[in-house]
């Protein structure tokens, strides 16, 4: 469409393929070829081996990851929980308020994690309320840090419903509560299905917040990555980040799977 | 309830007439936003303020932050990192925008579909890789000993901050490529055609209809993509070369490691500055361009 000489087309193209290639594939290659790689000095690695993907399934990072499969399924619930909420409430505001609301939910999105997770340390190690050292704190960090995230896309869901169907039927006799649990909710169900996908893949990666304030019997699958990175175990490193991306996009398709059949059914 | 509504100068809207009934709705969100978040903020800026055992100690902190040489260069690595970055960001992530959505050719839809899922993945997993990617006896020096016959051609690269910077362009150039890839699928393709029938060349068709057109999506893309590496963290620390510090790993290091609250506060006091500074600017950037072109239109 914009380029038309053959020569031109095959330039950009070959510009295009060393960057994908570089830039995108390789990374991501050599994670997958690291979790099985024995020895890796070369262009490929010398020999390979399962020995990485079975002790990343072995007790300790098993417990891991179980410990971020726990921590993602609450901290995203609870951040879609409040999200939604406060979205359907800030949908009725007039401009002004409306736009005040927005800026405070969207202001944990723009500081940087490490903040957020110092930030509940410092404010939760001293009276009235003693959280440090507890699996709460570490909850509430990645809840803080994936709540813009939920509100913003069950606003955006908002904004793209109809409202004639409430006005409708509000003015058949239905009662607010009545429009909200048979109306809004099943049709924003999918961005609420989406919210839930994203915040709970990004709390399954969480590393900043998490590591200023995990207690060492509630270490998630990335602190252990670092940990194991730290230490120069590479390769392990790698099968265990591995399991950590299989393991969230089966999170991300079951929950695809349940908003699915959740939409079907009503 | 309408009516109070009205006396407070509200129009009324359509399904929400219980305003203030919504509003004491917002009570429960907000608890949870200002137990999660204001409180903590205030309190790290309480901290400043104090000794590492809790008793007030004034701006001690602050000064003696502040007038660090350990600060001063997080800082600037910190800039120069997230602008070096976002700027490759925008260039590199503009261009395979434009290709995949302009220059078609067979998988280009499931390549714009692959580069979103990045986005889901955590950012550590660029930085582990380039270890083997990019360290002294890697896959890229090995690449190079095979064409060249020069050993060990990458040297110390894996140690400087130009691998930070090589990392999160790996990373962000999706964020950009989103932007973009969306406002390309809103270009009428008739205004290129149009353009090039008249007989500009692609790259004047690119430059001067193209991109104009596309420049808010770019700008907005672009100062996300700001933020996002001004906050960096993850990266930075799993690549650990030791002269590449940035202001967020610093703040783990003295919070976590040198259990240094009040240093650590301050550094996050500013930190939380720089980062909503600079988006800030650029959001306002991409609203007036924004809003200009529209006027044009």
């Amino acid at each position: 469409m914009l380029v038309w000489t053959n020569r031109g087309r095959s330039g950009v193209l070959t510009v295009f393929a060393v960057l994908v290639v570089v830039l995108l594939l390789a990374p991501l290659a050599v994670v997958l070829a690291g979790a099985v790689a024995r020895q890796w000095t070369g262009v490929l690695p010398s020999s390979l081996t399962a020995r990485h993907l079975r002790d990343a399934f072995a007790a300790d990072d098993q417990a891991s990851l179980i410990v971020s499969l726990q921590t993602a399924v609450v901290a995203g619930a609870v951040a879609v929980a409040v999200g939604t909420w406060a979205a359907l409430v800030a949908d009725g505001l007039s401009r002004v308020m409306r736009g005040v609301v927005d800026t405070v939910f969207m202001l944990p999105a723009g500081v940087p994690s490490v903040v957020i997770g110092f930030g509940l340390l410092v404010a939760y190690s001293r009276p009235p309320v003693v959280l440090n050292g507890t699996r709460t704190l570490v909850i509430a960090a990645q809840t803080a840090l994936v709540l813009s995230f939920a509100y913003s896309t069950v606003s955006a869901g908002i904004a793209r419903l109809d409202r004639a169907l409430f006005t409708q039927a509000a003015s058949l006799g239905a009662r607010p509560l009545r429009v909200l649990l048979t109306i809004r909710l099943p049709l924003l169900l999918p961005s609420i299905g989406a919210a839930a996908a994203l915040a709970m893949a990004l709390c399954m990666g969480e590393l900043g917040a998490t590591i200023m304030v995990y207690p060492p019997s509630w270490r998630t699958l990335p602190v252990t990555i670092y940990t194991l990175s730290d230490r120069g175990n590479v390769f392990l490193a790698s099968a265990t980040t591995l399991v950590l991306l299989v393991v969230t996009a089966l999170l991300l398709a079951v929950i695809g799977r349940l908003s699915a059949a959740m939409v079907r059914r009503t | 309830m309408t009516a109070l509504a009205a006396a407070l100068g509200h129009a009324p809207h359509p399904g929400t007439e219980r305003r203030p009934v919504r509003r004491l709705g917002l009570i429960g969100p907000l608890l949870v936003l200002v137990l999660l978040f204001v409180y903590p903020i205030a309190m790290v800026v309480r901290q400043t303020f104090e000794d590492r055992v809790g008793h007030p100690a004034g701006a001690v902190a602050w000064r003696e932050v502040l007038s660090s040489p350990q600060f001063r260069n997080a800082a600037m690595t910190t800039v120069e990192t997230a602008v070096a970055a976002t700027v490759s960001c925008v260039v590199i992530g503009t261009f395979i925008a434009i290709v995949l959505a302009f220059v078609p050719f067979p998988g280009a839809r499931v390549l714009a579909r692959l580069t979103t899922v990045i986005l889901a993945f955590p950012s550590f997993f660029i930085a582990l890789s380039f270890g083997v990617l990019y360290g002294r006896v890697g896959v890229a020096s090995s690449l190079i000993e095979a064409v060249t016959g020069h050993a060990e051609a990458m040297g110390g690269f894996i140690y400087t901050k130009w691998v930070v910077v090589l990392a999160e362009v790996t990373f962000y150039s999706p964020f950009v490529v989103r932007s973009v890839y969306a406002a390309c699928q809103r270009v009428r393709t008739e205004q290129l055609q149009v353009a090039a029938s008249l007989g500009a060349k692609p790259w004047r068709v690119t430059r001067e209809v193209l991109l104009p057109e596309l420049l808010p999506s770019i700008v907005a893309g672009g100062s996300l993509t700001l933020l996002l590496t001004l906050n960096e963290f993850g990266i930075v620390l799993f690549i650990g070369a030791k002269g590449v510090t940035t202001l967020p790993v610093l703040i783990y290091s003295s919070g976590i490691l040198q259990f240094d609250y009040p240093s650590a506060a301050v550094l996050a006091c500013v930190q939380v500055a720089l980062s909503l500074l600079l988006y800030g600017a650029g959001r306002w950037a991409a609203h007036w361009m924004g809003g200009r072109h529209a006027g044009l239109d």
